[in-house]
């Protein structure tokens, strides 16, 4: 039973391989397809360059030979994880994605378990008022939350709880200059985190409120629910053992689906928020061209997404002992 | 004689639904002694298994209410009740069984589990008694290997052993009534022998008294004591089992003998009761079953029969056979 879960879990993270290095070379070749490279960017930004400079520079960072030709060189240095250097930062790209990478994943995790524990709570009390005031309003303010654009709250946050009521940080991610060590670097961590963690979350609260009032009401008309009544068990256990793990797993499926689009999500509350993550990492690279940093970035992100997705499988097959991994 | 177990009082229980009230038990009366089974028979709509959910109180409101009537065991009035009473009794002193063995138990937790959950809720059992006992009661159900069934899941457990822990939670507080509603419908024929002759063995060691709901007339004349006739909602003959299978009074319990017993007919001819059970939105001005009746009067069109004695301990809501008693 246990050899075989792990003979699952090393075959999916085999899986994993092909399919990242797929995502890779559509990127690759789709990037390339948009007119001017990191060259004609930093010809422009000197100002005088002339058309010898701009070939040099071409040159030097290898983009004058074929695209096939780059392509292999790129792939061959992937497997040996040389994501190369940055054309405009002259870094290593994997230096400046690790610098970014646990910000961002730190703020995506958070509005990850937020939403989700938000959502499930206010979707279950909605279920178990099906009909009363309490749900129309649950129902009725998650269709506001639902329908408000992410970086709109965010402003509006800022001006409520930073600017407003001066409790908390309208930006970054710790206080400059503070100098905090151990525990008092993490809850200053965890207070600049509250607001754009919220921002991010907010939206995903709205729709997993609306799956898992959904799936609870479905969960109740199931015979097994009589069953745990006539036990003589009251409401609330049946609700929250009884009804909520067998409602639990569209909740599980939309959320490795959420920390997907957090990746893309994330730009936007990251510039409002300036929170130094991979967002704006991204933002940059993308005016700027920077072909290897922006390959880079979207190499480790679809790790990341493949891999919350292995996760979302293990996470099933906790939460419903039918779902067998083979 | 000593109190009976159950006694059920005068029981109305109405569904309020868009088209109008329906009324799906109506004045229903009966009792049950200790260590005895009464079946209650009837057509599906004729109001057998909502009468099971009212004496647990576990009639959905809304739609349903159960609006008169006392249902006492052993001399509590249940209908009175607060909810956290009534739910000491459920499980405890009355436990129920279903239909659809499947359906019925929690597909996420193991058999144990499932189990103990009425040990610990309502005897305090501490952890490590539970498993113990729910591998003591699994025996008694006869259950092969109960110490690897306990840790198993419905899903891995064929129909006839999930409906054997159904049982086995049933009776987990030794329950003074057991309600068996259908409990051998989506079970095969060599199966339902077995459970039928299970619940029976097990009535006669603990004590109990049985309330079998059923459409199956053949289990009845095996297993039961007394039977009850039900149709629209009203008893319409009650009496002991070998009078009703000899002698039926009410035409509709012929009626439903003389399609149970096919295989005696001339020709093994299929008999059937013409028509239908008519909507309780539309229900007949008089006798609800004279629609349907070979032998009914113009009066039965008129008016609708009270119930009353034909013979001692017969009572039959007929005017035909009331008129043929006199």
């Amino acid at each position: 039973m246990r050899q075989a879960s792990l003979l699952f879990l090393v075959r999916r993270l085999l899986q994993i391989v092909p399919v990242v290095l797929a995502i890779v070379a559509l990127n690759f070749f789709l990037l390339r397809m948009a007119p001017g490279d990191v060259a004609d960017i930093l010809a422009g930004q000197m100002g005088h360059a002339t058309a010898e400079f701009t070939q040099q520079l071409r040159q030097e960072f290898g983009l004058d030979r074929p695209l096939y030709q780059q392509f292999f060189i790129y792939m061959g240095k992937l497997l040996t994880f040389d994501l190369g250097v940055s054309h405009l930062q002259q870094t290593p790209v994997i230096v400046l994605i690790l610098d970014r990478l646990p910000a961002t994943l730190i703020l995506m995790l958070t509005s990850v378990v937020l939403a989700v524990a938000l959502g499930v709570v206010l979707g279950v009390a909605a279920a178990r008022r099906e009909g009363t005031i309490a749900d129309s309003l649950i129902s009725v303010l998650a269709l506001v939350v639902y329908a408000t654009p992410a970086f709109w709250l965010g402003l509006m946050l800022i001006v409520l709880f930073s600017i407003k009521l001066d409790i908390l940080p309208s930006g970054g991610m710790i206080q400059i200059g503070a100098g905090l060590k151990g525990a008092a670097y993490a809850l200053d961590v965890a207070w600049h985190l509250i607001l754009p963690a919220a921002t991010l979350a907010l939206f995903y609260v709205a729709i997993y409120t609306r799956l898992m009032r959904a799936s609870m009401l479905e969960v109740y008309g199931l015979d097994f629910i009589v069953t745990a009544r006539a036990k003589g068990l009251s409401e609330t256990a049946i609700a929250w053992t009884h009804a909520l793990r067998n409602a639990l797993l569209p909740v599980v499926t939309l959320a490795g689906v959420q920390f997907g689009h957090l990746l893309g999500g994330s730009i936007l509350v990251e510039t409002v928020f300036g929170w130094p993550g991979l967002g704006r990492l991204v933002f940059d690279a993308l005016l700027q061209r920077d072909l290897n940093l922006l390959l880079g970035i979207l190499f480790v992100s679809s790790a990341v997404v493949v891999s919350a997705n292995l996760v979302v499988d293990l996470i099933y097959g906790l939460l419903d002992p039918r779902i067998v991994h083979k | 004689m000593s109190a009976p177990v159950l006694a059920v009082d005068g029981l109305t229980v109405e569904f309020r639904t868009a088209l109008g009230t329906v009324r799906a038990v109506d004045d229903l009366s009966f009792t049950i002694g200790e260590g005895e089974t009464v079946a209650i028979v009837g057509e599906s709509g004729s109001g057998k298994s909502t009468v099971a959910l009212a004496l647990l109180r576990l009639v959905p409101d809304p739609p349903g209410r159960i609006v008169a009537g006392r249902v006492r065991l052993d001399r509590q009035d249940l209908l009175t009740l607060d909810d956290a009473e009534i739910r000491k009794v459920r499980g405890r002193r009355m436990a129920m069984i279903f239909q659809d063995p499947m359906m019925a138990l929690n597909p996420v937790y193991t058999v144990e589990r499932q189990i103990g959950e009425v040990l610990r809720l309502h005897l305090g059992l501490p952890r490590q008694q539970v498993f113990d006992q729910v591998v003591e009661l699994l025996r008694l159900v006869g259950v092969p290997a109960p110490e690897d069934r306990a840790r198993q899941y419905p899903h891995n457990l064929s129909g006839g052993m999930r409906q054997r822990v159904m049982i086995a939670m049933a009776l987990a507080c030794k329950p003074r009534l057991l309600i068996a509603d259908e409990p051998t419908t989506a079970l095969d024929v060599t199966v339902q022998a077995q459970v039928l002759e299970l619940i029976q063995e097990l009535k006669s060691r603990l004590g109990m008294a049985v309330l079998l709901i059923t459409h199956d007339l053949s289990i009845v004349a095996e297993t039961a004591h007394r039977v009850i006739v039900m149709y629209t909602g009203r008893k319409v003959e009650e009496g002991a089992t070998a009078e009703i299978f000899a002698d039926p009074r009410h035409p509709y319990t012929g009626g439903l003998l003389g399609a149970a017993k096919w295989e005696e007919n001339e020709g093994n001819e299929l008999r059937e009761i013409p028509g239908a059970v008519p909507s309780p939105f539309d229900m007949p001005r008089g006798c609800s079953f004279a629609p349907r009746c070979a032998v009914a009067l113009a009066r039965c069109r008129e008016h609708a029969p009270a119930l009353a004695d034909v013979a001692p301990g017969r009572p039959v809501r007929c005017f035909v056979a009331q008129e043929a008693a006199r």
